[in-house]
């Protein structure tokens, strides 16, 4: 396979960090950089450390190094036809493997198809004292030790240099199609428990404010009936794509990211979206919306909170503003042993998931 | 009596005062929640993988949280081990009592508190059986989809311990793919939740690390799970090959296809005739090896299914293709495959079941090597495999009143375990590590990882309190292992000085 495997230099330069107790910050291609608290320190890249490791089509499992791009392992799949089920953001176009798995975002298709976390089979790591260790594997079962590998989807680095992903791949779907729907927000749940019971091939559900977008992926058949039977204005193949490609990587005129800070906010199935107002944008049947507000941090977050959710500052830095929704106390004592455990002299991503608890 | 010892000195390093506790205990309890006379006590002394047998220093029933979260308080300031137990199904000795321990039996925990249709959410205690969540949900046309075997007995709160698995893995998941929400109690007593009933929670991933952990890092106290709508059409059918490698490329063939399927089940020829004579399911006892295949979904997608994947077991050389007609055959079809334990248990005075995961192009390489193991230990080996995700049950037949067959067969287990991990899997893909493989670990895991792990363990638990001597293996116990066990002609961990 194709590739440069830079893992002894990268497990050196956390180690002479280690000792010397500097910070480093872990960069792939950048294109997520805005995620997260700005962490301190000497870059340490990983985007010299690429390429795919093994692909197993029939196993339905790819190893690739973390600075191989997404594309380029998206395009190995796609000749097995195959895909990555979660659908990871490229945002600005980049996006590497590490990164992924990282930030641990997932597109339109995570309510359905599954989360970045529900794919990672296995990861290898470099430790903050700079140890190389392998968790996990290439198996879809494995339950020997604790699940470090699942642990950091989702950490941005914060206790350890991923250099190594193992994933479930899937078949991508012989057939797809999308519906425009004239419906209100408030339909988004019912509609798709609606069109999910009965056995509909539902792969991302999105309202713009004006309408719904039903993305149905499936056997031919499956996909035919659908069509037929839910009605709506059917997309173009190109147009469609386009579209929940810029839901995907950002690039829909609403993130435009010349306007106000941009909020995630998660929420539970079926929770009432009326306290979000009719400005947003609605992804994952209404699981997940985006703000665009200026207002009161404090305020979004007791909303998010009140319906079950959480919210998260995706883009754009308030002052005294936590990106992530603040912990309770039990689990802030759990994130600093855990953050001490993985990395004892505090020099990875320091302060990127939160600042206050990272703090030395 | 197991062959390698249950405890090492370092699992019971404790000094314990009973009495004081039992007091304090009692404060808290109602009498019948507190059990210290050893005849009560020796209902808990071992759990499903019963060759290993502990009588626990005492046995709490607690009925609140408030319970709970007292007991751990207690036992956290006296430096008392707490061992949590659901139903007591564990196949690894996961809840395998402590001789210096409580034993904290969860099983008036039962009640499922909501079944939110609506928000396909069911939330329950964690003493609730695995399938009494199913059956409450099936009324509002929901299920609960992790199934493992054990399913009519076995608790939520252990499945999230052990991270269950089942038949239906490879399209629907894990435990850890199918849980929202947990509250836990940690040792010192306090109460958190961890997950979200929504997609994703601020923070670390807790909600993984908590699945498989084995009762080391908290006890669970409430599961938020999510339900599936039921599969519209189901269609089963069932091929037989005349060996086993034409029925791994014949798996290999339906994923490459694209489809993938509900279960992927194979048995081999031994498997076969062994459920064949217990539960007559009309089983092709002449085969090498069968594979029982499910598909669901709308019936336009079952139905182009049925199609390719015929095709497909037709071009990899099925000597035969049933299809089920109707439900009742669809059972009968599944009926062998579930039986395939007690079937077993039929033909041999004693088995012991291994769980090892392989690649599964490794298939045939490694059913020869476990039928040469085997041979080598005297014994005879039945296989049945999760063929979808390359989860591997070898059932290892012998007789324990036979002077030196146990020991046989769990060196035939360990080895066979660690063959999994010579051809890239893992030593359990879902029973476990529990007691049964913990020397097994040294096998799979460098020192550093080791001791990530006990790093992992020291951050939720510093004392080492939460069911001490399972799971992770000191290094210590590796060390010993590994003058036990040499490999290639490398001594395992050489780095550690041996005692």
């Amino acid at each position: 396979m194709t590739g440069q495997d830079q893992s002894d230099a990268l497990v050196d330069q956390v180690i002479a960090a280690h000792e010397r107790r500097t910070p480093l910050s872990i960069v792939g291609s950048g294109s997520k950089a805005f995620y997260g608290h700005p962490s301190p320190g000497a870059t340490l890249s990983t985007t010299g450390h690429t390429g795919i490791v093994n692909h197993e089509p029939t196993e339905l499992v790819l190893t690739a190094r973390a600075g191989t791009p997404l594309a380029d392992i998206e395009a190995a799949l796609a000749e097995q036809g195959q895909q990555l089920p979660f659908e990871p953001p490229h945002f600005s176009g980049n996006g590497t493997l590490g990164g992924a798995i990282a930030a641990g975002l997932a597109g339109p298709a995570r309510p359905y198809a599954g989360s970045v976390r529900d794919m990672v089979l296995g990861l290898r790591l470099i430790n903050g004292k700079g140890e190389h260790m392998r968790f996990g594997g290439e198996v879809m079962k494995n339950v020997a030790g604790y699940d470090m590998a699942r642990l950091n989807v989702g950490a941005l680095g914060t206790l350890g240099v991923i250099t190594e992903a193992s994933l479930k791949v899937l078949p991508a779907p012989p057939a797809t199609a999308t519906l425009a729907l004239e419906v209100p927000i408030s339909a988004c749940h019912p509609s798709t428990e609606t069109w999910l019971r009965a056995g509909r091939p539902v792969s991302a559900v999105a309202h713009d404010g004006e309408r719904l977008y039903l993305r149905l992926s499936g056997t031919t058949s499956a996909v035919a009936d659908a069509v037929s039977d839910i009605g709506g204005e059917r997309m173009s193949e190109p147009a469609a794509r386009a579209f929940w490609q810029s839901l995907r990587d950002h690039t829909h005129p609403f993130f435009d990211t010349s306007a106000e800070p941009l909020w995630r906010i998660s929420l539970p199935p079926g929770a009432d979206l009326a306290p979000f107002g009719t400005t947003g944008l609605i992804e994952w049947a209404g699981q997940q919306v985006w703000l665009r507000a200026r207002t009161d941090a404090q305020a979004i977050r007791q909303i998010a909170t009140a319906a079950g959710g959480s919210a998260t500052l995706f883009r754009g830095q308030l002052s005294d503003v936590s990106v992530f929704q603040p912990l309770d106390a039990v689990k802030t004592r759990l994130h600093q042993s855990l953050k001490t455990a993985f990395d004892p002299h505090g020099i990875l991503n320091v302060g990127r998931l939160y600042p206050v608890l990272e703090a030395a | 009596m197991p062959a390698h010892a249950m405890f090492r000195p370092e699992d019971i390093r404790f000094d314990v005062d009973v009495d004081p506790l039992i007091a304090e205990l009692a404060k808290t309890l109602p009498e019948e929640g507190l059990i210290v006379h050893e005849a009560g006590r020796r209902a808990y002394e071992c759990d499903g993988l019963s060759a290993y047998k502990q009588l626990p220093l005492l046995v709490a029933v607690p009925e609140t949280i408030e319970q709970v979260q007292t007991i751990l308080r207690l036992c956290h300031d006296a430096g008392v081990p707490v061992v949590s137990r659901g139903s007591g199904t564990s196949l690894s000795g996961g809840s395998l009592p402590h001789p210096q321990g409580l034993l904290l039996a969860m099983g008036k925990f039962n009640r499922i508190h909501d079944i939110d249709a609506d928000r396909r959410i069911a939330r329950v205690e964690p003493g609730v059986r695995n399938l009494a969540i199913s059956e409450a949900a099936a009324p509002y046309g929901l299920y609960y989809a992790p199934d493992p075997s054990s399913q009519i007995a076995c608790s939520i709160g252990g499945n999230v311990g052990e991270n269950a698995g089942g038949v239906h893995c490879l399209k629907y998941g894990l435990t850890v793919h199918n849980v929202l929400e947990l509250t836990v109690v940690t040792m010192d007593g306090e109460l958190t939740t961890i997950g979200s009933e929504a997609l994703d929670a601020p923070g670390l991933d807790l909600l993984a690390l908590m699945h498989g952990s084995e009762g080391m890092l908290g006890v669970i106290v409430e599961v938020k799970v999510q339900l599936l709508p039921h599969p519209l059409t189901k269609a089963v059918l069932m091929a037989s090959f005349d060996n086993v490698e034409h029925g791994g490329h014949a798996v290999a063939g339906i994923i490459a296809r694209g489809i993938i399927p509900g279960g992927l089940e194979m048995m081999d020829g031994a498997a076969i005739q062994a459920a064949e004579d217990f539960v007559h399911a009309g089983y092709d006892t002449d085969a090498a090896a069968i594979l029982i295949c499910e598909l669901d979904g709308s019936e336009a997608e079952v139905a182009d299914q049925m199609t390719a994947v015929q095709d497909c077991l037709r071009e990899h050389g099925a000597t035969r293709i049933q299809v089920a007609e109707d439900d009742e055959a669809k059972a009968r079809f599944w009926a062998g495959r579930k039986a395939a334990f007690p079937a077993v248990g039929r033909i041999s005075a004693d088995y012991y079941c291994m769980d090892g995961t392989i690649p599964r192009k490794q298939l045939a390489h490694v059913l020869r090597r476990i039928s040469e193991l085997s041979a080598q230990q005297g014994l005879e080996t039945v296989n049945v495999f999760h063929a979808g995700d390359g989860n591997l049950h070898p059932l290892i037949l012998f007789d324990g009143n036979q002077p030196g067959q146990l020991e046989a067969a769990e060196t035939l287990g360990s080895e066979i375990l660690q063959l999994c991990v010579e051809v890239g899997g893992t030593v359990t893909g879902e029973h476990g590590v529990g007691v049964e493989k913990i020397n097994e670990m040294c096998v799979q895991f460098a020192t550093s990882e080791i001791e990530q792990f006990h790093a992992i363990k020291h951050a939720f638990d510093p004392a080492g309190l939460l069911n001490p001597g399972k799971a992770i293996p000191t290094l210590n116990r590796c060390a010993e292992f590994g003058r036990l066990h040499v490999h290639h002609g490398e001594l395992p961990h050489p780095e550690l000085e041996r005692l």
